[in-house]
């Protein structure tokens, strides 16, 4: 390493949240010209240790030095005087301004002395030194998630920040861009920056760091050379306990079309087109993959299938019986089920109890309803079933779902999504934010649906999770299918062209 | 150093504190009112020592109190039911008034009917008045997405002073000396009464609707649908349930509930539809309902409290002469304490001096 003192020294950092303990007793420190990866689960303390390193959050407890120097982090203007940038999981940026004005944002220094020509000369400057291509003029909103990124990026080196701080950067981007951005930050290295890349991928973290230090429970697990570890030793100590990368499914067995969308046009909460004529099919026992970066028209596919958002036009067919634009209702009682986005938001009612919310998609039919009531013994029953049959922790069904963990929510909801025998699933993003445990048993159900003859659409930022499960990978990218491919098989390159625009050449596949 | 003061929310409320809470609250709104009366001059303690003994001290101020419990409890029910959907109706007061209107009109145009026959139909009057005027701002609601508050508040005044109208012009009594109100009803269109007192039948109106909500919000559909809407309106569509449907009818039963508060007004006390019929129980039913947390049981309960308030702040009108806005003041003290202590039932205070 360049020299004998880390450029950043965190000691005995902790910091409560309210029933958490998010850092507990971590020391972390990275050095000048390395990239250093921050590796745990999501909830492990990865972003809250980096904002409090970036002036963002107060320790409760804990010293930080700077290139040898004890510093106090007030705010994240005092960060950025001891040269500490921190590209957050989202982007700070002001949309209707320019990449320009955005850079220079907030600086002390007086804007009328520096004319517009040379700040955009010197982002120009940073821009070509770093290979981190954006227009200086564009405004914010003209760009893409990955060229925003760079914007961020550019915004700290303009601010001579040397010690850069990357929060689950590669999240957003596309496999070429993701490349991209590693290669940028090589360069950074190189140069004598200190780069602290925080991720839960293990892919990544082999591929571009120098050392790692994993987080686990708020605690420091162990700091390693990369050159020293292994995508298995590591997953070790992220999860605390062996895992298995496979998973083993048998060869789809054919059978009819469950769900069939044709052409199907929809428009963003925005009211823009986010669906620009979809069409493709997911047959019985098949799990069709929809790739893509988000906020290509994911979660509006979704939400057309299952009527929450209407089509403009296109048709939707259900075992050849048209749904289109049926109320939601309808749909959900032709045995589809929805395994939304937004857990909390849309999939469970966070005040009620278990029980109510297992009863959300049946309690208006026999059993669990009976006339104008509820019938109390029946909902209890079924509750306690679904909990022991799913093995979802909590104190009973009276307990209310907020105390629950991200994994037994999602437990919860799939064990009510599952539970009406589903011809069709449509589960979306449906172990993010989970950790390793939980992603298997959701695999896991998943696959158990699979092979009881569902139709499942699967749609998922994460590619390596949509090349195991599925049979079929569709790649979305502006509301356009690009292309749809077999999974085994599967060209991770040719599936990050098409989620960066590039249509497939059309062979025979979109028939299947 | 700097002394910082942070409130960091709790996982789950507390228990006790919950119950502890609130009853510092109202001692610490009686401190303060304790304050305004010292500053005008009154012995604090003497005057909620008249004041609890107006309201409960005896038999006739029991009674009143009483009586003046029913319309909150009824309306302060229909405004609960309305909230925890998360509709907003703050129109239980013009509700009231239509209801007591309809009830009225009923009354007033069967005067040779029997008791069986128009004590019912004024009660359905009742309600389904309330029912109508509150369907206003729901359907606005549901269709046009127009705020329910705005509308709601606004037709109280459009109540008002159509009953005023009524009892000044058309339906004025001609043989009341010019006083503003309608002939009396017939004997056999007023509520019973319990014994000599003024209680009547509007009790047991204002009991079983408490019972028929908690029913319905436990182990009915309907009920566990305005449960799922308003503690998550997407969760609800996700689900299939109408919101449209919903709005209509639980304000529709808000309204009624209301228009049922009207009714025994008018056929219980006044027997006669006349100008101020309500000191505003319909706003202070708001009051009631939040400081029961919409819970059906805790509304009857927080009635009584609030009833005798007003009780015991007429006794100080008469006895002390002091102003009628005091009670006011204090009612309002009252609901400012108590949404000022849930913040320490829901988050915890933590004081740290920081370098
Ligand atoms: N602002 C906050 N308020 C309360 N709890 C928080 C806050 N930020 C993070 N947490 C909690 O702290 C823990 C660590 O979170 P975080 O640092 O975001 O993890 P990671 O970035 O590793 O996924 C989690 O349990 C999270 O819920
Ligand atoms: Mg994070």
């Amino acid at each position: 390493m360049t020299s004998a003192v880390p450029s950043v020294q965190m000691l005995v950092i902790t910091k409560r949240f309210p029933g958490v303990l998010a850092n507990d007793h971590i020391d972390f420190s990275a050095n000048a010209g390395e990239i250093h990866a921050l590796l745990g689960e999501n909830g492990a303390g990865k972003s809250t240790l980096m904002n409090i390193l970036s002036g963002l959050y107060h320790p409760d407890q804990g010293d930080i030095h700077i290139h040898g120097r004890r510093v106090a982090l007030r705010s994240p203007r005092d960060a950025i005087s001891l040269g500490i940038g921190m590209v957050h999981q989202h982007f700070m940026l002001v949309e209707p301004h320019t990449v320009a004005e955005n850079v220079t944002l907030g600086l002390d220094e007086p804007r009328f002395l520096l004319n517009s020509g040379q700040i955009e000369q010197k982002i120009a400057a940073l821009s070509e030194k770093y290979g981190l291509k954006v227009d200086p003029e564009a405004r914010i909103w003209q760009l893409s998630v990955g060229e925003q990124q760079r914007v961020e990026i550019i915004k700290m080196l303009y601010r001579n920040a040397d010690i850069l701080i990357l929060d689950e950067p590669t999240a957003v981007l596309t496999p070429q861009e993701a490349r991209e951005l590693f290669a940028t930050l090589k360069r950074m290295a190189a140069e004598g920056h200190t780069i602290i890349f925080i991720t839960h991928k293990l892919d990544e973290v082999m591929a571009i760091s120098d050392r790692i230090t994993v987080l686990r429970k708020g605690r420091v697990v162990s700091t390693v050379f990369t050159s020293a570890t292994s995508k298995q030793e590591l997953a070790r100590m992220m999860v605390g306990r062996e895992v298995f990368f496979q998973v083993t499914k048998s060869p789809w067995r054919g059978g009819q079309a469950v769900l069939r969308v044709e052409a199907a046009r929809a428009l963003s909460d925005k009211g823009l087109p986010a669906l620009k004529g979809v069409s493709f099919a997911v047959h019985e026992g098949e799990i069709l993959g929809v790739a893509g970066v988000a906020g290509n028209g994911q979660r509006e596919l979704a939400e057309a299938i299952t009527g929450l958002r209407p089509l403009t036009s296109g048709e939707v067919y259900l075992c050849d019986r048209r749904i289109t634009n049926q109320n939601p209702r309808q749909i959900l009682d032709q045995k589809v089920s929805h395994i939304p986005e937004d857990r909390l938001g849309m999939g469970l009612i966070p005040n009620l109890s278990l029980s109510d919310n297992l009863i959300l998609k049946g309690y208006f039919a026999p059993p669990l309803g009976r006339g104008p009531f509820l019938d109390q013994k029946a909902i209890d029953a079924h509750c306690r079933e679904l909990i022991s049959r799913f093995e979802v922790m909590a104190p009973g069904p009276d307990s209310s779902v907020k105390l629950l963990s991200g994994g037994n929510l999602q437990r919860l909801l799939l064990a009510r999504e599952i539970s009406c025998c589903p011809r069709l699933m449509v589960a979306v993003h449906p172990t993010r934010g989970l950790d390793v445990g939980a992603t298997e048993a959701v695999h896991k159900m998943l696959l158990e649906q699979r092979e009881e003859g569902a139709a499942i659409l699967l749609i998922s930022e994460d590619l390596d999770e949509l090349l195991s499960l599925s049979d079929r990978v569709a790649v979305l990218y502006e509301g356009e299918i690009m292309g749809i491919v077999p999974a085994q098989g599967a060209q991770v390159e040719e599936i990050g062209l098409m989620m960066a625009g590039t249509k497939r050449a059309r062979p025979a596949e979109v028939a299947a | 150093m700097k002394l910082t003061l942070r409130l960091e929310r709790r996982l789950t409320p507390s228990r006790a504190l919950g119950f502890l809470i609130p009853v510092f609250s109202i001692v610490l709104a009686l401190c303060f009112g304790a304050v305004l009366l010292a500053a005008v001059g009154k012995n604090p303690g003497v005057v909620y020592q008249k004041m609890f003994s107006g309201a409960f001290g005896s038999r006739f101020g029991l009674t009143e109190t009483v009586v003046k419990a029913i319309p909150l409890m009824l309306s302060g029910l229909g405004v609960a039911v309305a909230f925890r959907m998360l509709l907003w109706n703050i129109g239980a007061e013009g509700q009231l008034q239509i209801g007591a209107f309809a009830a009225a009109g009923v009354a007033l145009a069967f005067p040779q009917a029997p008791a069986v026959v128009i004590i019912p139909a004024m009660m359905l009057a009742g309600f389904l008045g309330g029912a109508l005027w509150a369907s206003i701002p729901a359907a606005l609601k549901a269709k046009l997405q127009v705020n329910e508050i705005i509308t709601s508040l606004m037709l109280n005044y459009v109540a008002i002073y159509w009953v005023e109208y009524l009892v000044y012009g058309p339906w004025r009594n001609p043989k009341g000396y010019g006083f503003p109100g309608t002939a009396p009803f017939s004997p056999a269109a007023e509520l019973p009464r319990l014994g000599t007192s003024r209680v009547h039948l509007g009790l047991l109106f204002g009991l079983v609707a408490a019972l028929c909500l908690y029913f319905i919000l436990r182990r009915t559909k309907w009920g566990y649908e305005i449960r799922v809407i308003g503690e998550n309106p997407t969760a609800a569509r996700y689900a299939g349930i109408s919101l449209t449907r919903n709005i209509l009818m639980v304000m529709a039963l808000s309204g009624g509930l209301a228009g049922l508060a009207g009714m025994s007004e008018v056929s219980g006390i006044i027997h006669a539809l006349q100008r101020g019929i309500s000191p505003g129980y319909g706003y202070t039913a708001i009051i009631v309902a939040w400081l029961a947390k919409l819970n059906p049981w805790a509304i009857v309960v927080v009635s009584f409290l609030f009833a005798g308030l007003l009780v015991g702040g007429d006794q100080l009108q008469i006895s002390m002469g002091l102003p009628a806005a005091m009670s006011n003041i204090l009612q309002g003290a009252v609901l400012f304490f108590i949404l000022g202590g849930e913040i320490l039932v829901r988050n915890r205070i933590s004081l740290t001096w920081e370098k």
